[in-house]
């Protein structure tokens, strides 16, 4: 049976993601255009380009496949699912339990894997590119990702999400080595999965080093809006997962409503500080060569396993 | 899990000198890798005052104090200058295979964690856990001197041998005898002074402080 008050707790935070996310983007680009000297239009500018995207018309390319027009549903559908797995403002949650760390990491590859098709299915150069490009980086990110929750999931005795973060939170305060390496590994592949600056720059159109943007370029209307949003998404249930994961202190535990107000805002307040964190990365670091980057997430992977590692020798 | 917090400390310290080791693994730059050898000496600085303290070894303080001042601040300021002298400070090594060196430096590490765990199991030391990475920073400097061709990087890899044997020794042991420490530490010193010789007959004799050129034995044209 499911519980109904925990099922209100979800649509909650499906909401709470829906609504946030356009606005986490825009308080990165905000802090972003301040960092660099340049006039900003508001953290609110990402919902008035959504807003302006939906009302457009969808242009279609003359020779594209069911998978082109179904890709933006599948993209948007799945992130809202993740959205709904991990633990965002409480940790009760229903969904929760359907997936665990690995089965996550496999919904992020569906996303790029129908990605990857649509970038290849309209036949155009630049999507092709895109397309391989992502195919490599992810091959290289993926393994990296999964030695980072492997050795958060070796502390709590678990690979579910929820358990993993009331262990986090609620177990006693031990310095782990092993926590700082996997952090290290995680924010590296936080900026390659979520496109930004060391690997792609989220900025570009239209230049030959893109490669998300490579693949969307076909995109209209709509599919576009829908594409964007699940991007806007992406980078917030990336930026929350290495909040819930490493920095639990805060999240609801039950489904009493205050609690999950304060959740919500505690998370806000983390999201906060989190965009700043990730401009400085951002600002400071150049766009690394394409062909460099198998050193950096070579660099990511190693940090993880090295993580993995001190957990079995040191702890 | 249960550790006292001084031994957890000295974890995320061995934590620290084993990222340190990769890093000196990987980097390319020379003036980097004087930066990250700094630290890695202090790093060992840190862990060794920390085992001192809590053990009540207390000429570990004085061993503490030695790492400090030489291989935190007296040899690194040697190679700067040497480095200054020749001219090659913003030099930078092709590296071939980062991925790769990584990888073996991975599994040495696995190696490493194999080969002590059964000292590991004897040992009642608080210690006992980072003999591992102790051994592990061994190996990686080692590995360092046989993947580097410069002149340079070779001796910094020779160092991290050091740094990772003297680590060895106050996870192991608490610390060799006072006597030997000093020795070794004076040694070192000499050997600083006889690599900036080695350093400028190179690089006077074959324009470059690449090994590789050494394998030369003729001339060519």
């Amino acid at each position: 049976m499911i519980d109904f008050s925990s099922f209100i707790t979800e649509v909650i935070q499906l909401l709470f993601l829906l609504l946030a996310a356009p606005a986490f983007a825009g308080w990165v680009k905000t802090v972003k255009c301040r960092m660099q000297g340049r006039t900003y239009a508001g953290i609110l500018q990402p919902y008035r380009d959504l807003a302006k995207l939906f009302a457009k018309e969808v242009i279609l390319a003359e020779n594209a496949s069911w998978i082109f027009r179904f890709t933006p549903y599948i993209v948007f559908g799945v992130t809202v699912l993740i959205g709904g797995i991990i633990p965002l403002i409480s940790i009760d949650l229903p969904l929760a339990d359907t997936a665990d760390v690995i089965a996550l990491v496999m919904l992020f590859a569906i996303i790029r894997f129908f990605t990857a098709l649509a970038g290849m299915d309209i036949g155009t150069a630049f999507g092709g590119m895109g397309s391989s490009r992502e195919m490599t980086i992810a091959s290289l990110a993926e393994p990296a990702m999964l030695m980072a929750v492997f050795t958060v999931s070796l502390g709590a005795n678990s690979t579910s999400l929820t358990h993993v973060v009331q262990v986090m939170a609620h177990g006693q305060f031990v310095l782990r080595p092993s926590l700082a390496f996997a952090l290290l590994a995680f924010i590296m592949v936080h900026l390659t999965e979520t496109g930004r600056v060391p690997v792609d720059n989220p900025a570009t159109h239209l230049e030959l080093t893109m490669i998300h943007e490579a693949m969307i370029l076909e995109y209209s209307g709509r599919h576009l809006a829908l594409i964007e949003w699940a991007g806007m998404m992406k980078l917030f249930i990336y930026s929350s997962l290495g909040i819930a994961i490493f920095c639990p202190w805060g999240i609801a535990a039950t489904d009493d409503p205050a609690a999950m107000l304060a959740g919500g805002v505690y998370l806000l307040c983390k999201l906060a500080v989190g965009g700043v964190i990730l401009v400085l990365i951002e600002t400071g670091l150049a766009k690394v060569r394409l062909f460099r980057l198998t050193e950096y997430l070579g660099g990511a992977f190693l940090l993880a396993t090295l993580g993995m590692l001190s957990f079995f020798i040191l702890e | 899990m249960t550790l006292p917090i001084a031994a957890q400390i000295n974890s995320v310290m061995a934590a620290l000198i084993l990222l340190t080791a990769f890093g000196l693994l990987i980097q390319r730059r020379i003036l980097g890798l004087l930066h990250i050898f700094a630290w890695q000496g202090f790093f060992l600085c840190v862990s060794t005052a920390i085992v001192g303290y809590v053990t009540g070894v207390h000429h570990l303080f004085i061993s503490s104090l030695l790492t400090l001042t030489f291989k935190v601040i007296l040899l690194p300021y040697i190679l700067y200058t040497l480095m200054r002298k020749l001219e090659i400070r913003r030099e930078i090594e092709s590296l071939v295979n980062i991925p790769g060196t990584m990888l073996i430096g991975i599994a040495l590490v696995i190696f490493s964690y194999h080969l002590t765990s059964p000292i590991t199991q004897l040992s009642t030391l608080v210690t006992r856990s980072t003999l591992a990475v102790a051994l592990a920073t061994v190996m990686l400097g080692l590995l360092m001197m046989v993947t580097r061709s410069h002149a340079v990087t070779q001796i910094i890899g020779f160092l991290a041998m050091e740094n990772g044997l003297f680590f060895a020794a106050t996870s192991a042991t608490y610390g060799m005898p006072m006597v030997v420490e000093l020795g070794v530490a004076l040694d070192l010193l000499i050997a600083a002074f006889i690599f900036g010789i080695f350093f400028f007959h190179i690089s006077t004799t074959f324009d470059t402080l690449d090994v590789a050129q050494m394998a030369k034995l003729k001339e060519e044209d």
